[in-house]
């Protein structure tokens, strides 16, 4: 009876679930919280709602056209004083800044003059000290900015913002660069997961047909990448691809080339050095699964009269699929973060997303513009290893 | 005792910020750059200090970026004290509490330091620039004199090395197309001069290899893949005395900028930090850093002291800063998401 089968089960599942449970918890707790906490900030906004609490409150009563109320206009002027002398006024000014270029002096240049006593009471106050408080744009920032929520983050990693009426627009056309950058960053990982498909399904095969006092030292040049620094791989791809390299010269002299080709700080640069960074990847999972393949069933199907050909299409190559798959996602999904290769041996229009996820992160401290672009690239990834994972249960074995 | 150890190490494991007293245990931490800067720093201050104060010190390197910081302030991570950031770093850092107020006075007091060296949060720790640097044995005769002839390529026929961020090629920019060093940034801050600059990289764009490491530039122009690229000085001098090489620098509109020493605000070892910020900037000691690497001091009285001969390939000497413009990091704090979206969207068009 499947019933009592269940009932019988379900405390060995319990033991197995608490042997585990710490695994998790500690997973849960050094991991997906923190990812969560750092992808949660592509959708908030907490700098007004936490340093000006009472403008952000008047804010978000405001209907928002043209130019606001003057009570609200002394509020935000109060708050910057505030602010300015609590040294907290950085996160409002630089988060404002993000949606008009120019609010970080503005706001500092105002609080300053507000603090030497000028007045500020109303929008015309604020105006003469500098002409923008009389334009809808900064009070449109800051209407976008009051919080708890925010589209602004997202909106920018798909090259669009909110114009001072609300509406969604693109960003002027010589701004507009992430759509392009997610694109690339796709198109060069599916390409690098080819061609390490490619060269690596036949080294992987000899490994796992010569016993393993041949199989191991290949198996350490296999390795070899891994444990050089970038730096130094991208320094000898260099040597060797450069105009004056060692490729062009030997090309040259077996007269197949007449000049010198680019090879690298272009496209074909980052394809050859990603390709031999992430090749251990498909390899040895693949590697895994073709020692695990009996030799039996090769030689049955050519004792039934297939030719190797056939024998190799029809019966090896299908038991191979699983590690194929196995190590081609994960040196697609390895080669979406690539952003240093990319850098040292690509050229200008060879960015990855990763090189703008660091330089908010790093560099300008945007974290909310780090978190919306991360998970841009998050959910297609999860989208596509599910899409993945259905397909392969639909199609029958 | 040894189990409490583990158990506090395991729940370090589980949050960082759960065992300060781990961070008690390390040696003061002082944090550079890699590379030769470290090493000139080691030979100049760090051996000397260890041994006339008997204060063991732990080194550790980075490659910039206040967000390093951020997450180590934010996150209870007590593992650094005195780091060396670049300007922007420093002012974004102040401003988030990431780093302590200075006591000037017992460094010496303001005066004694150039002007751009002091800051609130930070004492300069270095002065650096970059510069035109090319190859002397390719190009013979009179070399590049401006960032106009670097321009020129039809004069200097030949690839040209640029770093691959708008930071320094918008102003180098605008310089080639007439723009005094004075008159830079504010014609940067307005949007038609943003275009100017992009309108001149554009007559460029063909000619240029990007670099992103400063590392690869003697490489670059070592194996002729560019005849001339925007560099630091010092990686040229130091391949011209290591490897004898004739490159050559051409200082006519150089950009300079300070690195700048800073304690974090979470050091727990905030006394003895001090200490050797105190050794690093006294002239007696400073004036040694200028004879393991070619840069410039920012103690004036350091600066009176240090060897002349040292002191001509340097961003500080006068003859190199006749027409030098000083990075502005304001600017690039208020500009730089803007201008570094648009510059990638510009370098692969």
């Amino acid at each position: 009876m499947p019933g009592s089968h269940a009932r019988s089960a379900a405390p060995r599942r319990w033991w197995a679930f608490a042997l585990v449970a710490p695994l998790l918890l500690f997973l849960l707790a050094s991991f997906v919280l923190p990812v969560l906490l750092m992808l949660s900030r592509a959708v908030t906004d907490r700098e007004l709602h936490t340093v000006w609490p009472e403008s952000a409150a008047a804010l978000r009563q405001w209907d928002g056209r043209g130019l606001p109320p003057d009570a609200l206009a002394h509020e935000v002027a109060r708050d910057m004083i505030t602010a300015r002398q609590a040294g907290t006024l950085n996160r409002v000014a630089n988060r404002l800044n993000y949606d008009m270029v120019g609010s970080r002096s503005l706001l500092y240049g105002t609080a300053d003059m507000l603090l030497s006593g000028v007045p500020g009471d109303s929008v015309a106050a604020l105006a003469r000290i500098d002409p923008r408080w009389g334009q809808p744009g900064i009070w449109a920032a800051m209407r976008h900015a009051d919080g708890p929520f925010t589209s602004h983050y997202l909106l920018a990693a798909l090259d669009r913002r909110l114009d001072n009426d609300d509406r969604v627009i693109s960003v002027a056309p010589e701004q507009a660069v992430f759509a392009n950058i997610y694109l690339r960053t796709f198109k060069i990982s599916a390409l690098v997961a080819l061609f390490c498909v490619i060269l690596g399904y036949p080294i992987a095969y000899l490994l796992a047909s010569l016993p393993d006092r041949k199989a191991n030292p290949l198996l350490i040049l296999v390795l070899l990448p891994f444990w050089t620094s970038a730096l130094v791989r991208t320094a000898a791809w260099a040597v060797l691809l450069q105009t004056n390299g060692v490729v062009n010269h030997a090309l040259q002299n077996i007269g197949l080339i007449d000049a010198p080709v680019q090879l690298i700080y272009n496209r074909l640069g980052v394809y050859i050095a990603m390709t031999h960074v992430l090749l251990p990847f498909l390899i040895l999972p693949l590697y895994g699964v073709m020692k695990g393949i009996s030799p039996v069933a090769m030689r049955a199907a050519s004792s039934l009269g297939a030719t190797p050909l056939r024998a190799f299409l029809k019966v090896y190559l299908p038991q191979t699929l699983p590690g194929v798959a196995a190590g081609a996602i994960i040196v697609f999904t390895l080669a979406l973060g690539y952003y240093v290769t990319p850098a040292l041996v690509g050229g200008g229009a060879d960015q990855m997303i990763s090189a703008s996820i660091a330089f908010y992160t790093n560099q300008s401290l945007n974290w909310g513009m780090a978190a919306a672009l991360s998970l841009l690239l998050l959910v297609p990834l999860l989208l596509m290893l599910f899409a993945g994972r259905t397909l392969a249960r639909t199609v029958p074995a | 005792m040894k189990v409490a150890l583990r158990i506090c190490g395991a729940l370090a494991m589980l949050a960082a910020a759960a065992c300060n007293s781990s961070s008690e245990l390390r040696p003061l931490t002082v944090v550079g750059w890699g590379g030769s800067s470290q090493d000139a720093h080691r030979q100049a201050y760090w051996n000397g200090f260890t041994k006339s104060t008997g204060i063991a010190l732990r080194e550790d390197s980075w490659r910039g970026g206040v967000g390093v910081i951020r997450t180590k302030v934010v996150g209870g991570d007590a593992s650094w004290d005195i780091v060396q950031v670049e300007t922007e770093d420093l002012i974004l850092g102040c401003e988030e509490g990431l780093f302590q107020r200075l006591d000037w006075a017992a460094l010496g007091g303001r005066k004694a330091f150039l002007p751009s060296a002091v800051h609130d949060c930070g004492v300069g720790a270095m002065l650096w620039s970059y510069v035109i640097g090319y190859d002397g044995d390719r190009i013979k005769g009179p070399g590049p004199q401006s960032w106009a002839d670097f321009w020129d390529v039809k004069r200097f026929p030949g690839k040209r090395g640029m770093r691959k961020t708008p930071k320094y090629s918008l102003e180098f920019a605008l310089m080639a197309d007439g723009v005094p060093a004075d008159q830079v940034y504010p014609t940067l801050r307005t949007p038609a001069g943003v275009d100017r600059a992009f309108r001149k990289l554009d007559q460029i764009k063909p000619h240029v290899i990007w670099w992103s490491s400063i590392s690869q530039v003697p490489d670059l122009l070592g194996s002729r893949e560019v005849v001339m690229s925007v560099t630091s000085p010092g990686r040229l001098i130091v391949a011209n005395r290591t490897e004898g090489r004739n490159f050559k620098l051409d200082w006519h509109g150089n950009i300079y900028a300070v690195d700048y020493w800073v304690i974090l605000a979470n050091s727990p070892r905030r006394a003895e930090a001090a200490q050797l910020l105190r050794y690093m900037t006294r002239p007696e000691n400073q004036m040694r850093l200028a004879s393991y690497i070619p840069t410039g001091l920012t103690n004036v009285e350091a600066n009176r002291l240090a060897d002349p001969a040292l002191k001509k390939d340097t961003p500080s000497d006068p003859a190199n800063m006749t027409d030098a413009l000083e990075l502005d990091a304001n600017f690039w704090v208020e500009y730089g998401d803007q201008l570094t979206q648009r510059f990638n969207a510009w370098v692969a068009r």
